[in-house]
């Protein structure tokens, strides 16, 4: 046993508080490089620190090896690795696994992997200033950490096993979770010198493996969460079931802002399996011996809502409000390179809607409070902080609360909020039993923390050959960093992540002026992080407004994109491999097709993608194909980094093709997915994703293809009909050919009613 | 009191008639393979069969079965379909956050059972109805295929010479 008060003390603290300046962060990831030097920065993730007392370790089943807080091997050599960050698809766990596997000695097969506990302490990722899975930095922070917490574990247990053969531990080698003696012959497994290992002092300096001879790391290894995941067998949030739990689900004010009036719960109560009807001041909760029980009771209340000040709001209030801080309001400048330059000025105005994150798995938690203890069961990014929101609602301590993260059915930034754990925990203290709260797909729409709206004025001043001598940019929008990590703001009170792949561009513009005017939304109106956050409006501006430029100038995009990249060599290579791989240029396209190039830098990976479309003549939009050139440095799963770009790309195509939240009466006109429309299958195009290979530090990739998508779509429909799209999503009206388009459809389909008649 | 078989077993059940059968399978039961994504028939995410054919859980009368055999994720793998399919999501690596899977899996194997070597028609035709917010598709296409043929599908892009490219 080596957890407990003699662990040997760290040394290390300090190594994370270099690193955090290694990575390239903007958004929620530069949020708390502000506040670095503090305690709470510096004790984060590390190699070396293990949980701390008696209590941790017996919940952590009493490893006989654990050297830091994520390897434990026991005397049968069984290998559990812990996740440090919160698997939502993104393939974390098995990327985590990799790093740790990779110096540890063992292949994928022969792991086990667990949800890390809450603690900022062990599991906090500096960046971030805690344990938060977000901003597409969990591969970035932990690739150095946790490659040297699995050398610290390989170096303990050659060194234990080097001892009991009298034999130099450099003369020994690790394969499979055996250490071999190869000049004597002789081996010992892990679990055989895993309680000699934990006696052994902490090794200071470790020997990393040599980036050649990577075992795992850069090969396309399966999901480690697959098995289970095929077979109806992984436990979402959803799927937990405790002794004596019962079920609710809940409506809050549909009005953002508003309160619950009054309620008549007769007929609830008497619906057949309903055991509670339950009142916060702005929601109500059914409590059934099962979902059925409660939905069918919740439908039967007669709710009173005291509507508030949102009762006549409109989406349309909104965009005119926002429209004029973006044209008229005071700004907080981000970059300013002085005076605007003489020559011809362009300029747009763009405009992105509210977007709701709409996971699978809806909203829930199952929460049982006691006189003395909370216990909480749900999936989430942020455990730690829903462990602070818990014990400010229960009143008991933190260390009372404790929380079981689970497997996440999509997170997309939505489970960094803690919301729905504050409400179910409020619920919950009111009854004596475990109660396990559902949101109805309903519910979630309904009530979800949206990216926010922004509305975008872009301006350039051209030389005589139609090259930008100087850009412009006033975006206007709510911020979602002032109320999540309010220390992190900058500046003047900037929002980093407002203007996030706008102020700094790839492109050789020698000035520049970039500006923000922080435009709150009404009380109510919260607004979140939504993959890729500034990045997916900033990229959309910017990029349709090259494509502006080029065709201004009367140039290819290609070629106008390229003669400015010359300083930026990254990302010329992704936009020559993607121009390459789709054979840019190599043939004539048909009639209203059209292909569209994006190019960005965000999260700290460079990509370009190109979206090639057919638009019919009655305005429908087809995605054809999507080619990607993508730099992220060195791979750690080139799989996962396919897939997380093929669905990054499709989750933005799917907001740019159909998604707008809009408001009337103060609430949300949008409720589940007949009028939220998402991308089906039918409806996908088929996505390359080419890869330049390098030995970068590793990007950021769950938000990235995200983030390229909608400029691609906007550049590609307007290259098959020569429509600018300056709004999202798509307006097919817009796209119309003629009149007489829409006309034979519905001709054709009255025709073809007739014949089944 | 009904009698449902699921999965080839007899289950009593005391619910309403027209509770959905998915909180029957969810709650009553207690196999939580069966996800709930929508509860009115868009996302696909309850699909399992019924008698062989894929069926949206969610708002199908648990009184309105009557002896017909329900198959959900948690024994799809014991029919042929079921276990290529499974095998095949394996191969490619399919899944992402996995939460809509049990259903596209149900609607897969529902669709190779009916048509063993579909083409892209017949899986935009059997599979529109389940989404995923994560964007599996390219890969679940891939699987599918694989899953018919036996040929391997997947997109033999994931490493690339970097042509063009700094290197």
């Amino acid at each position: 046993m080596k957890i407990g008060p003699d662990s040997p003390q760290d040394k290390h603290d300090d190594i994370d508080l270099g690193r955090r300046h290694a990575l390239q962060a903007g958004g929620l990831a530069i949020a708390f490089l502000w506040v670095g030097g503090t305690g709470v920065a510096s004790a984060m993730i590390n190699a070396r620190r293990q949980p701390g007392d008696a209590a941790a370790a017996l919940a952590d089943g009493n490893p006989t090896f654990a050297p830091n807080a994520f390897i434990r091997i026991d005397t049968s050599g069984a290998v559990r690795l812990v996740m440090p960050s919160a698997e939502m698809g993104q393939s974390i766990y098995t990327g985590c696994s990799m790093l740790l596997a990779e110096e540890l000695g063992v292949g994928l097969d022969q792991i086990t992997v667990e949800h890390s506990p809450p603690s900022d302490e062990l599991y906090g990722i500096p960046a971030l200033g805690g344990q938060i899975t977000g901003g597409s930095t969990s591969t970035r922070a932990t690739w150095t950490v946790l490659r040297e917490a699995g050398a610290v574990a390989r170096t303990l247990l050659v060194s234990a096993a080097a001892t009991k053969w009298h034999v130099d531990p450099a003369t020994c080698t690790v394969d499979r979770g055996v250490v071999h003696h190869t000049p004597s012959g002789r081996s010992l497994g892990f679990g055989e010198v895993a309680s000699e290992a934990a006696k052994l002092p902490m090794p200071d300096k470790v020997q990393l493996t040599d980036p050649k001879d990577f075992k795992l790391i850069g090969k396309p290894m399966r999901r480690v969460d697959a098995a289970d995941k095929i077979k109806g067998a992984t436990q979402f949030g959803i799927d937990v079931r405790i002794p004596g739990m019962k079920i609710a689900t809940v409506m809050a004010c549909p009005t953002l802002a508003g309160k619950l009036a009054a309620v008549d719960d007769k007929a609830a109560r008497a619906v057949p399996g309903v055991v509670d009807v339950l009142r916060l001041d702005n929601a109500v909760a059914v409590v059934g011996d099962h979902f059925w029980a409660a939905k069918q009771g919740l439908q039967a209340l007669k709710i009173t809502w005291d509507h508030g000040v949102n009762a006549n709001l409109t989406t349309q209030q909104l965009r005119d409000a926002l429209a004029d801080s973006a044209r008229h309001g005071k700004s907080i400048v981000a970059r300013d390179d002085g005076p605007q330059p003489q020559g011809t000025l362009v300029q747009s105005e763009y405009q992105s809607p509210m977007l709701a994150h709409a996971t699978m798995e809806p909203l829930n938690a199952t929460v049982f409070v006691t006189a003395d203890k909370c216990e909480i069961w749900t999936g989430t990014q942020v455990p730690a902080r829903a462990v602070g929101e818990a014990a400010r609602i229960t009143g008991l301590p933190q260390d009372k609360v404790v929380l079981h993260n689970q497997y996440l059915g999509g997170g997309f930034g939505r489970r960094l909020e803690t919301d729905w754990v504050e409400q179910a925990v409020a619920f919950a203290k009111q009854v004596s039993y475990p109660l396990k709260v559902i949101w109805t797909r309903e519910e979630d729409i309904r009530h979800d923390r949206v990216r926010p709206m922004y509305h975008d004025v872009i301006s350039a001043v051209l030389d005589a050959n139609g090259r930008p001598v100087w850009y412009g940019y006033r975006t206007s929008g709510g911020s979602v960093l002032a109320r999540f990590a309010p220390p992190a703001m900058g500046k003047d009170g900037m929002d980093s992540d407002a203007v996030e792949c706008v102020a700094e561009i790839p492109y050789d513009i020698p000035k520049g002026k970039v500006e923000w005017i922080r435009h709150d939304m009404p009380p109510g109106l919260v607004v979140g992080w939504w993959r890729g956050v500034g990045p997916t409006h900033n990229l959309f501006v910017f990029e349709s407004f090259m494509d502006e430029l080029a065709h201004h100038a009367g140039k290819d995009p290609l070629e106008y994109r390229r003669a400015l990249l010359q300083k930026s060599p990254r990302a010329l290579g992704v936009l020559n491999l993607a121009a390459e791989k789709i054979g840019w240029g190599s043939q004539p396209l048909p009639a209203r097709v059209g292909r569209g190039i994006a190019l960005g830098e965000p999260f700290g990976s460079h990509v370009c993608a190109i979206v090639e479309v057919e638009v019919t003549p009655q305005g429908e939009v087809r995605l054809r194909r999507a080619v990607v050139g993508l730099d992220c440095g060195i791979a750690v799963n080139a799989s996962s980094i396919e897939a997380q770009v093929q669905g990054g790309l499709l989750f933005g195509l799917s907001a740019a093709m159909f998604s707008d939240i809009t408001i009337k009466d103060g609430a949300f006109e949008q409720s589940n997915f007949n009028d939220y429309r998402n991308l089906r299958i039918n409806e996908a195009p088929v996505i390359e994703v080419h890869r330049v290979i390098n030995t970068e530090s590793p990007g950021g990739l769950g938000e990235v293809g995200t983030a390229i998508t909608a400029p691609a779509l906007a550049n590609a429909i307007f290259a098959a009909t020569g429509v600018r799209l300056y709004k999202l999503p798509v307006d097919r009206h817009l796209l119309v050919q003629s009149p007489d388009a829409l006309k034979s459809v519905v001709s054709a389909a009255v025709h073809a009613g007739r014949d089944v008649a | 009191m009904l009698s449902l078989s699921v999965n080839g077993q007899a289950y009593p059940v005391d619910v309403p008639d027209d509770m959905p059968l998915l909180w029957v399978l969810r709650d009553v039961i207690g196999l939580t393979g069966t996800k709930f994504g929508c509860g009115i028939a868009q996302c696909g995410a309850c699909t399992v069969h019924l008698d062989g054919q894929a069926v949206r859980s969610c708002v199908l009368p648990v009184g309105s079965i009557g002896n017909r055999a329900i198959t959900t994720i948690e024994a799809v793998g014991n029919t042929p379909s079921g276990q290529k399919i499974q095998q095949a999501w394996l191969d490619v690596d399919v899944v992402q956050c996995g939460y809509c899977q049990s259903g596209q899996i149900m609607s897969a194997a529902a669709l190779l059972q009916r048509t063993p070597n579909p083409n892209d028609a017949d899986i935009d035709a059997a599979m529109s109805g389940n989404i995923c917010r994560c964007g599996t598709y390219v890969r679940i296409r891939a699987a599918i295929k694989q899953a018919a043929t036996g040929k391997q599908e997947i997109l033999q892009t994931l490493v690339s010479a970097p042509e063009g490219a700094k290197s």
